[in-house]
């Protein structure tokens, strides 16, 4: 019903926003997530988290259950879940999107900042065609229909969706995996996002798709000049395609830097244990020795550095105080209050 | 020796196809392998290629279509009607042990259960003792005899799973995907446990895992099934350094190691590019 042309006006932020400064599209800055424990208490799920993702690069966020590292990803789309506090800032493009008020963070949202899901089963509608749900952002831009479609097939050729003409009008159901895992891809480019949060994107994946999916995805981010936030518990995908990582534990951060610094080198015992063990596909390694014990819980976190039950290093101080995330070395960041002792760093 | 003394497990021309009488699809197409006493067999293949449906044909979950299974040339049929001696020395972990233990049960009754079933298993004398000493030998506290499963981690879940299965003194270990939904650091100690357990109780293994990697560090010989096939197969460190089928080389291509570790004088450059 609605005439063409009318209503365009209020969709002038769909575009990329412009760069306000020069510093990181996302600043993550002390940001704390609480959920609703049991009998009233709160708990920390994310407790003080601080780090960047620079323009246009890739950065591998790396935790076991627990780790707070799906909840860290959730918060900056803006999908806590129900009960959950934030505080803290999210600088996007040095905009804090938690002051924000919400319709600039709807604006944001799936658009300028776009997420895919480990399981495109779960995050896709069963009951529409593929066509109708990649369609839904450049709908909302009241394009004409014809000019819709003509950017689905585009979105979907993009991703390597064979036949996209065809396959659009496939429900979610009717695809493979791969092609499934393709089509919520298509999905989250529709807006043009600045920023891709991928969250375990190929873990529910055989080994030749993951590696097709992974290729995909650092070919658009080199291609689109995207940042990507790549939420996973396997070091080998991140050590891929990560160009820095963030090593989470107990809902905090126990190390970053530049992935290949990180992964060769830790400065975190957690680090070092975590690399240690990933076997060789190509080789035969010996099985590592294993940390004792299972992760700690948010809800469960010991006292000073919540690792410490765990690591080969602990003593009196780590038992005592919380560490500080600090410089260790330039651009190496870790909170251990024994970093440079760890074997290897 | 004849073949059959250095056999413990032979599966032979098996077939299974699920589905109607129209629309059957073979999801195990013929395939034969042989597990020796103490040896560790790793089945290898994406999903949809057959190997789980292999191992619940080997636990008695599943009747095969045609073919044969059998442990030292005894036939292994449906696991409820394999005689007792059989269905303790055929032994399953699975890779979900939360589906696979009842959550309200505690873990001492889940070990008790088992050792009703199998009485000549049972411990003579102090049971608790007994018990103790299975999840001592498990890596698990004494405390953990009271607690109800669903109130475990999953690690010391899958320890209780292996402890339930080693209760009954089998000879051989079916493991499908046995680490695959653990954490990357709880991973490593269960598979230390199999390895330690493995030696102490002299077990044979069939070990199937999507992860080459962990295969690799565990298994004597590999499998490597495809489309209900098996493709290759031959002493692990032959067929993962040096594969001579195509599906093999594939899957060892995408496979991604960690990157490639850094010299000594850390200068290396050039990572990997996937």
């Amino acid at each position: 019903m609605t005439p063409a042309g009318a209503g365009t006006a209020r969709e002038n932020g769909a575009g990329k926003t412009a760069p306000a400064t020069d510093g990181p599209i996302l600043r993550i800055d002390d940001l704390v997530v609480e959920l609703p424990g049991p009998h009233g208490t709160r708990t920390r799920v994310v407790d003080g988290v601080s780090f960047d993702v620079p323009r246009a690069t890739t950065v591998g966020l790396i935790g076991e259950s627990g780790s707070g590292k799906t909840m860290t990803a959730h918060a900056v789309l803006g999908l806590p879940p129900e009960g959950a506090t934030l505080s803290g800032r999210l600088l996007w493009h040095g905009e804090d999107l938690l002051a924000a008020d919400p319709a600039r963070r709807r604006a944001v949202r799936g658009r300028e900042i776009a997420m895919i899901f480990q399981d495109p089963l779960a995050a896709l509608n069963p009951t529409q065609r593929i066509a109708r749900q990649i369609g839904e952002v450049p709908r909302r831009d009241r394009l004409p229909r014809a000019e819709v479609n003509r950017r689905v097939v585009e979105l979907l050729d993009r991703v390597g969706v064979p036949e996209p003409e065809r396959r659009m009008r496939a429900y979610p159901h009717e695809l493979s995996g791969g092609l499934r895992q393709r089509a919520m891809i298509a999905m989250a480019l529709a807006g043009s996002p600045a920023l891709l949060l991928a969250d375990e994107p190929t873990t529910a994946l055989d080994v030749t798709v993951q590696s097709r999916i992974l290729r995909l995805l650092a070919d658009i981010q080199a291609a689109d000049g995207l940042a990507m936030l790549l939420v996973s518990h396997d070091l080998r995908v991140v050590s891929h395609v990560g160009e820095r990582v963030v090593v989470m534990y107990a809902g905090r951060v126990c190390e970053r830097g530049p992935a290949r610094d990180v992964l060769r080198r830790p400065a975190h015992p957690y680090t070092a244990a975590l690399v240690r063990s990933v076997p060789a596909v190509r080789t035969r390694t010996a099985l590592a020795d294993p940390l004792p014990g299972a992760p700690a819980t948010p809800a469960n976190r010991p006292a000073g550095c919540a690792f410490h039950p765990r690591c080969p290093m602990a003593r009196a101080r780590c038992r005592a105080e919380v560490p500080e995330v600090r410089e260790v070395a330039p651009g190496r960041w870790s909170a251990c209050h024994f970093a440079e002792e760890v074997p290897g760093s | 020796m004849s073949a059959s003394e250095r056999t413990l497990l032979d599966v032979r021309d098996l077939r299974v196809s699920y589905g109607g009488r129209r629309g059957a699809r073979a999801a195990v197409d013929g395939v034969s392998l042989s597990v020796a006493p103490e040896e560790t067999l790793g089945l290898v293949g994406e999903s949809g290629s057959g190997k789980t449906t292999v191992a619940r044909c080997v636990a008695g979950l599943l009747r095969p279509g045609a073919g044969t299974v059998t442990f030292e040339g005894r036939p292994l049929g449906r696991a409820g009607r394999r005689p007792p001696e059989l269905q303790r020395a055929v032994q399953m972990v699975f890779q979900d042990p939360r589906s696979s233990l009842n959550p309200r049960m505690t873990v001492a009754s889940i070990i008790a259960e088992v050792w009703r079933t199998h009485p000549v298993t049972a411990p003579e004398g102090d049971r608790t003792e007994a018990l103790h000493r299975l999840l001592a030998d498990m890596g698990l506290d004494p405390e953990v005899a009271a607690r109800r499963a669903g109130d475990l981690s999953g690690g010391q879940c899958q320890r209780v799973s292996i402890a339930r299965a080693l209760a009954v003194r089998p000879r051989l270990l079916v493991c499908d995907e046995a680490v695959s939904a653990l954490d990357v650091s709880v991973q490593a100690q269960i598979l230390r446990l199999l390895v330690d357990l493995r030696g102490r109780h002299r077990l044979a293994m069939l070990f199937i895992s999507h992860d080459l990697g962990v295969v690799h560090q565990i298994a004597d010989r590999v499998a490597v099934m495809h489309r209900g096939l098996i493709v290759e197969e031959g002493r692990t460190g032959e067929v993962l350094t040096a594969p001579r089928h195509a599906y093999t080389r594939a899957l060892l291509d995408a496979a991604l190691d960690l990157d490639d570790p850094v010299p000594e004088d850390g200068t290396a450059d050039g990572r990997a590019v996937v």
